[in-house]
């Protein structure tokens, strides 16, 4: 997480967050490191620390946090947010970083596939032809349609399908 | 018999059929219903969440609203749905405000969430439906020679203040229901740890080192298999290893077979009615332990 540049701190930043749903409860952390002892990312890689990333949050570095990879190189298992001794809901904290990141352009490419696929089959994962033709010699029942109308119309209320998809050049 | 609105997400029907049709086939034969509703739209899972919570919370509540028009319980295969659905299920039921917020936003599709039906995911109804003392003797066959290493994915138990499945450092639930198939549920290290599957596309490199961990871990305690619940933790693992294959040179074969998969062979199915050629480890070592 090196500095490029000039650094710039938010003092808003740590407010925003915590007004954001998720982000609620950052501001509880006292920075045991219980969150990093627990996280089966950071025993891999020095690129993930959760410790290191609310402190961040919290000392108001927002373009830090908000551009750089490490909140999305959380792998959402919540280890850390069940062993919080002052309850900081981590993982969800994360999430609301990444809500914010994606507000402001910062959107790795598979996120950009994920919503690509929401928007016009109303599935994450594609459905196989191969494995839908199958599906009789298996026993198994014909798909019942996806509820993609009504999926695009909570999308549209909620903003979703103007999100600006912009891609990364490399994550 | 007892009736479940199914969730069956969108990873089981694009690659698993042998998740989906061991389901079907085994829960049918111990008296549990599955009623396939129109309409129903992705759980909005953690990479959902990552784009919008606000969105994703509303479109879990969507597909409940749908369980909740049909007046019944929803159960849910894939421990991600279980996880996205049972959490928004909770948090709905215990906050007014963001009750409102949500059903604003349901609005817009005709639908009013209110929190009047469960989310479950299927062993919990294995153990309250069915029972380990019936299951016990439901099951026609020997699986007393299988040492099996159960792994239930991260989101059957955590966050468990609102999932609330089991003791999310101490878990029996699913090791009993492995148990009372015959099979004896063994300890391996770091047994709770993630399998790192929801870096898969983000950061391959950590997802594989991490997935190789559990691949290792339980071939070192001598487990014959793996056990899933999550068709994610079933991809990480089972695809994982030829990935570990190319990438760092070792093989390992170890079998990874879903919970209802063993529960088929246990109730004495035609191993031939599973799709068993979608593993990409072949579980033929397996089928042998079984008499």
């Amino acid at each position: 997480m090196a500095h490029k540049g000039e650094k710039t701190l938010s003092s808003t930043f740590p407010k925003e967050v915590t007004s954001r749903l998720g982000g609620e409860t950052v501001a509880l952390c006292y920075q045991c490191g219980t969150c990093a002892s627990s996280c089966p990312v950071a025993k891999v890689t020095e690129r993930f620390n959760p410790r290191e990333l609310i402190k961040l949050s919290l000392l108001g570095e927002k373009q830090e946090v908000l551009s750089g990879s490490a909140i999305w190189l959380c792998c959402s298992c919540y280890k850390c947010q069940e062993r919080c001794p002052q309850k900081v809901e981590i993982a969800d904290v994360i999430y609301a970083l990444r809500n914010m990141a994606i507000k402001e352009g910062n959107t790795p490419n598979i996120y950009s596939e994920f919503a690509a696929g929401l928007m016009s089959e109303g599935r994450i994962v594609p459905l196989s032809k191969f494995v839908e033709k199958k599906r009789p010699d298996f026993g198994l029942p014909p798909l019942k349609p996806a509820g993609v109308d009504a999926l695009r119309k909570i999308l549209s209320t909620t903003g979703f399908d103007k999100i600006q998809w912009k891609k990364e050049e490399a994550s | 018999m007892t009736s479940y609105a199914l969730f069956l997400g969108c990873t089981i029907p694009a690659r698993q059929p042998h998740y989906e049709a061991s389901a079907r086939k085994s829960l049918a034969q111990l008296g549990i219903e599955l009623v396939d509703l129109a309409n129903m739209t992705c759980c909005a899972p953690p990479p959902l969440q990552s784009i919008d919570l606000e969105t994703s919370l509303s479109m879990a509540a969507y597909n409940i609203c749908l369980a909740e028009e049909a007046d019944l319980n929803m159960v849910t295969l894939c421990t991600g749905c279980f996880e996205s659905l049972a959490m928004a299920n909770a948090m709905l039921k215990e906050n007014e405000k963001l009750k409102a917020r949500v059903n604003q936003i349901l609005s817009s599709a005709g639908k009013e969430f209110k929190g009047n039906k469960e989310v479950k995911h299927y062993l919990r109804v294995l153990l309250d439906d069915v029972g380990l003392d019936r299951l016990k003797k439901t099951v026609s066959k020997d699986l007393s020679n299988l040492k099996a290493a159960s792994f239930s994915g991260c989101h059957l138990l955590r966050p468990s203040a609102l999932l609330k499945f089991d003791d999310p450092e101490r878990p029996h639930v699913f090791d009993d229901l492995i148990e009372a198939l015959g099979a004896k549920s063994i300890w391996y290290r770091n047994k709770l740890k993630c399998c790192g599957g929801l870096l898969r596309g983000y950061a391959d490199d950590i997802a594989l080192a991490i997935a190789r961990e559990k691949i290792v871990n339980t071939t070192k305690a001598g487990a014959d298999c793996i056990v899933t619940l999550c068709p994610f933790c079933f991809l990480t693992l089972d695809l994982g290893q030829m990935l570990i294959k190319s990438s760092f040179h070792e093989e390992y074969n170890m079998p990874v077979l879903h919970y209802t998969e063993l529960l088929s062979l246990g109730l004495g199915i035609d191993p031939k009615e599973l799709a068993l050629d979608f593993h990409k480890i072949r579980i033929d070592k397996v089928l042998n332990k079984i008499e």
